[in-house]
Formats: structure tokens, C-alpha cells, sequence
């Protein structure tokens, strides 16, 4: 792992295990580089340096407030007006965290789920259709189809297949978050963020969102999240461990819940803080 | 020392006397305006022209002229207005220019309504040579509401939660479609509200226009459409006394032998007219959220 001087200075007692995705199958489809996120003058984010493999499931976990969130919510520039994002982040070989980089059509790419269900206050059938009607998208059978196969890959067509003009506002908390994956999936990204999207849920709709995302990893790359640590062991190939404002400890889902190198990581979920 | 029990009874019992207290005072207003006004009521009164020295006028040109002048003060009012709380709430970073433009408003909104007009009458009346007109009347209201206006619609844009922005954001939209696209659709109703409570007080100013739109209702000829012509309703020109602005005058120095009774009747019309825009204001609030919210 490659520390530039004034951060080593810093980090120098700092104990890190970090094992970047190597798996020939999923090559890496989006990296940061040298990522510092600031609030003012407050660096919320220093140095996170991270691999994304495609098609497979990434956990971002650490205690509140490490900065898990602050560093989903740069990697599709959502923090934009709210923060300072110095580095590189590169998708497909560009380097998306850059001024002339057309954010708009690169948020197409990289979606977001958020903590909160937000469906807008339209019917169910125009929280989905209606971003793609504003780019162009206006043949109804087109349309239609594109409905039906994102709320079936969200998992939530059966449930609303005869309600799609009622408003998505009187779903379930559960159903509206489906509602915002397949509003999210609709504009056919290549990357899914969730942030906590399971937060504010019951038990039932988590796992029936668990496997709705364990489905969806086949046609995107996701990075998730996640304040519950069996959720991460349940559905991620890798996760990163965060804690103030750091990755200490990057390496597959597997080694960090059985065997993590790094004495707070093995703390943190073994439940003896955070 | 009362035992907390006791001290609640005593707080909710204080609590339902000062809002009864309140309730009653307005009820006793507005049952006196009602009952000595509608007597007066009668279709000839309320379209026939006023007359100035007999008995028997009617208040169909003051009334006209104050619903011509709220839809030509709103056309005016409501896209600035928009425009203002669009960029003050969705675009403006907190600095010292917003704060200043706030600032600026909330002085504006508690400004007396005859400064309003004394203003009005300096500048668009004498200097801007509009005379007394419409045209000056509805300039005066547009600053009486403006200020009213963008509050309300700022806070209808409050109302709908950040997430909503930022689901659209991350759908990939731009701000300008995010805010067209779903903050607005959702604030409608609430904005809609806001315009008509809105209406219902610039229907009721008096002192605004009396040096704007002036305090002569010369008659309109109902057949004469072209707003050119002196006569006609839709000319923008003409001086008009709108109903509010009667009442003052009749009041003051009104010589007609029933002037009581047409200051009542004009008193209970005027007090209907915004009773109704209140009650459409929740009827038409509800209907369009429902509407919009589920296709």
C-alpha cells in the first residue's frame, strides 16, 4: 500500500492490513486514489485508497461517524456541494472526481440507494419511468417493459403489478426501498451504492432485500453500507473496515469476520465496541 | 405547591379559556359583519353600479375591480415570487448576500400597507406617469405580496424533504430538473394554499390603493371587451376603486343615505369572498396532492 509522506508521518503507529481484490473474474471496476474528503476545513476522509471488484458485493463497516458514509457518498460525487473531495476516483479508466467530468450522466452510471426510502410523490409506475422519459425514453412499450423487468429485479413486481398508477407513497417501508433499487437499476447503471439501506426496515423485508441484492450482483457491481455485521458476512465477497475517517483493514468478507489482522477490526466485530 | 396533576388541570384549563377567549372574539366579529351585512344582499347589489347621492347603489364595479386587480397583482407577483424562493431555497449558499435578500423580505412584509401605497403613488402613480390606474394598483399590491408570497412558497419547498433531492440527484438528473421535475410537483398544493390565503389578503387592501388605483369607480360598459377603450373592464388604465377601498370611503365620507347599510353589505361580501378563498384553498390543496401524488 502506497502512503505519501505527510500522511505516513501521521500514520506511522497506525496498524493496517489492506488486501486489494485479485480475482481475475471481477476485474476492478472502480478504485480510489489518494481520497480525502473534507467538511470545511475538517478532513473527514483522509487517505482512503480502495479496489471495487465487478459483480461482487463490497461492505463498508466501522462505528458512526468513521466516515463510511462520507466515502459512498464521494464516490458518486453526491457530496459535491457539501464537501471537498481531493483525489481520484477512477471508473473505467477515467477519473470521475474531476470538474469537467459530466456529473449528471456519470450519476447514471453509479446509483445510489440511500438510508431513507425516498420514492417521489408520484405513482409507483412514474418513479421509474419518468427519469428516463426526461432522457428521452418515451415509447410507451419501451417503457413499459423497462417498469416491469426493474420492479421484477427488485423484487417487487408481484406485489404492485396491479397497482402501478397508486401512489408510491402508501408503500410499506420495505416495498418503497425496493421501489427506489428498481428507480435506481431503471437507468441501467453499471454500479449500485447502498447506503444503510436496510436501516430503517423489519427483519423480513431486510432479508427479502439481502436477496434481492444477492440477485442483482449479477448484472452490478455493489458497495454497500452497513451498520449490521451479519448482514455484511450474510452477502459481501470483501469488506473494508473503517474507523476515523480510515480504511484500517480491506481484505475479503471471509478473513475479516474469522480472522482479522488488525486489533480494532477484531474488536469491532466481535462486538466489543463500536 | 399544586401536585403536578393539579398543575396540569390548572395549565389545561388556562389553555382552553385563552383559546375559547379567542374563538369567541373572532366569532362575535365576524357573526356582526355577517348579520348586518347580508340583509343588504340582493343580485341588484351586487352588480349595480354605486351611486353617489342616491339610495339604492350597488357594488357590482368595486367588485370586478377587485378581482380584476388580485389576478393582475398575482400575475405579476407569483413568477418573481417563484423565481425568488426557488433560488433562495434550492440554490443560494447561506451567505450575506441571501441573508441580506432575507432580511430584506422580512422588513418588507411588516412594512405598513399605507407606505406600501404612499410609495406606490410616488413612483408608479407620479413618476412613472401610470396615474391613478389598475396598472398602479396592481405594482402597489405586487410589492405588499411579494415579500408574503416568497416566504410562503419557500416554506412549501421546505416541506419536502432533502432524500427527495437527493433521489433525484442520484437518478442523475440536474438540480434545475430535481427542483422542476419533483421538488415542485410535490410542493404544489402547498404552494397553491399559500397563493390563495395569500389572495384573500391582498383582496382585503384598502390602504395600498387608495393613492394607486384610486378611489373612483368610473361605470364600465360589460359589452366593451377591448382594454383599450376607457369603458371597458379590461382596461389597465382606467382609475378603480376596488370593494375594500369603498368601504373606507363610504365610512369617511360617504353621502348616499344608505351608506350604512352598503358599507354592511360590502363588509359581509368582502368577508364571504375570503371565507371562500380559505375553504377553496384547502379543497383545491387536497384534491391536487391527491391527484398529483397518485397519477
Amino acid at each position: 500500500m502506497f502512503l505519501s509522506n505527510d500522511v505516513q508521518e501521521n500514520t506511522e503507529m497506525l496498524e493496517r492490513h489492506i488486501v486489494q481484490p485479485a480475482d481475475a473474474e471481477h476485474p476492478t471496476i472502480l478504485s480510489t486514489e489518494d481520497l480525502h474528503v473534507y467538511y470545511g476545513k475538517k478532513e473527514a476522509i483522509s487517505e482512503g485508497d480502495l479496489r471495487f471488484a465487478s459483480n461482487q458485493i463490497t461492505a463498508l463497516i466501522g462505528p458512526s461517524g468513521s466516515g463510511k458514509s462520507t466515502f459512498l457518498r464521494s464516490l458518486n460525487r453526491m457530496n459535491d456541494r457539501i464537501a471537498t473531495v481531493t483525489g481520484r476516483i477512477m471508473y473505467r479508466g477515467v477519473d470521475i472526481n474531476q470538474p469537467s467530468i459530466d456529473v449528471y450522466e456519470m450519476r447514471r452510471r453509479v446509483g445510489m440507494v440511500f438510508q431513507r426510502p425516498n420514492p417521489f410523490a408520484k405513482s409507483i409506475y412514474d418513479n421509474i419511468a419518468f427519469a428516463l422519459r426526461l432522457r428521452g425514453t418515451t415509447d410507451k412499450h419501451e417503457l413499459d417493459e423497462i417498469v416491469e423487468t426493474s420492479l421484477k429485479q427488485a423484487a417487487l413486481w408481484n406485489q404492485v403489478k396491479d397497482d402501478l398508477n397508486k401512489s408510491a407513497l402508501a408503500l410499506s417501508g420495505g416495498q418503497a426501498q425496493r421501489l427506489c433499487i428498481a428507480r435506481a437499476i431503471a437507468v441501467k447503471p453499471d454500479i449500485l451504492l447502498l447506503d444503510e439501506p436496510a436501516s430503517a426496515l423489519d427483519p423480513v423485508s431486510t432479508s427479502q432485500l439481502e436477496d434481492t441484492l444477492l440477485e442483482l450482483k449479477q448484472n452490478y457491481s455493489i458497495i454497500i453500507v452497513t451498520h449490521n455485521m451479519q448482514q455484511a458476512g450474510r452477502i459481501s465477497e470483501y469488506t473494508a473496515f473503517f474507523n476515523q475517517g480510515r480504511v484500517l483493514e480491506y481484505d475479503t468478507t471471509s478473513h475479516i469476520f474469522t480472522n482479522p489482522q488488525v486489533q480494532i477490526t477484531s474488536d469491532y466485530v466481535s462486538g466489543n465496541f463500536g | 405547591m399544586m401536585n403536578p396533576k393539579t398543575q396540569n388541570k390548572v395549565a389545561i384549563g388556562t389553555l382552553y379559556g385563552v383559546a375559547g377567549l379567542v374563538v369567541l372574539i373572532l366569532l362575535a366579529l365576524l357573526g356582526y359583519i355577517l348579520v348586518s351585512g347580508l340583509p343588504q344582499l340582493s343580485w341588484h347589489f351586487l352588480t349595480a353600479p354605486a351611486k353617489a347621492f342616491l339610495k339604492g347603489g350597488g357594488v357590482g364595479v368595486q367588485l370586478y375591480n377587485s378581482f380584476y386587480l388580485l389576478i393582475l397583482a398575482m400575475l405579476i407577483s407569483f413568477p418573481i415570487a417563484l423565481g425568488a424562493a426557488i433560488y433562495l431555497y434550492e440554490y443560494a449558499k447561506d451567505n450575506w448576500v441571501t441573508t441580506t435578500i432575507r432580511t430584506a423580505i422580512e422588513i418588507l412584509s411588516s412594512l405598513p400597507s399605507v407606505v406600501v401605497g404612499l410609495f406606490g403613488f410616488l413612483f408608479f402613480v407620479v413618476k412613472l406617469r401610470l396615474g391613478f390606474s389598475i396598472l398602479s394598483g396592481a405594482f402597489a399590491l405586487t410589492f405588499f405580496n411579494l415579500p408574503l408570497l416568497t416566504r410562503s412558497i419557500e416554506d412549501s419547498l421546505r416541506t419536502i424533504d432533502t432524500t427527495q433531492r437527493e433521489g433525484g440527484l442520484a437518478l442523475g438528473l440536474s438540480r434545475w430538473e430535481t427542483v422542476t421535475r419533483v421538488i415542485l410537483p410535490a410542493a404544489v398544493p402547498s404552494i397553491l394554499t399559500g397563493v390563495i390565503l395569500s389572495a384573500g389578503r391582498v383582496f382585503g387592501e384598502a390602504a395600498a390603493l387608495i393613492y394607486t388605483a384610486g378611489q373612483s369607480a368610473p361605470a364600465l360598459d360589460f359589452t366593451d371587451w377591448n382594454p383599450f377603450n376607457i369603458s371597458s373592464p379590461l382596461n389597465p388604465m382606467r382609475p378603480a376603486e376596488t370593494l375594500a377601498v369603498h368601504i373606507w370611503k363610504i365610512n369617511s365620507e360617504g353621502i348616499m343615505p344608505d351608506a350604512k347599510a352598503i358599507s354592511s353589505g360590502s363588509s359581509a361580501v368582502l368577508v364571504l369572498a375570503i371565507l371562500l378563498f380559505n375553504f377553496a384553498a384547502r379543497y383545491l390543496g387536497k384534491r391536487l396532492y391527491k391527484r398529483l401524488t397518485s397519477a
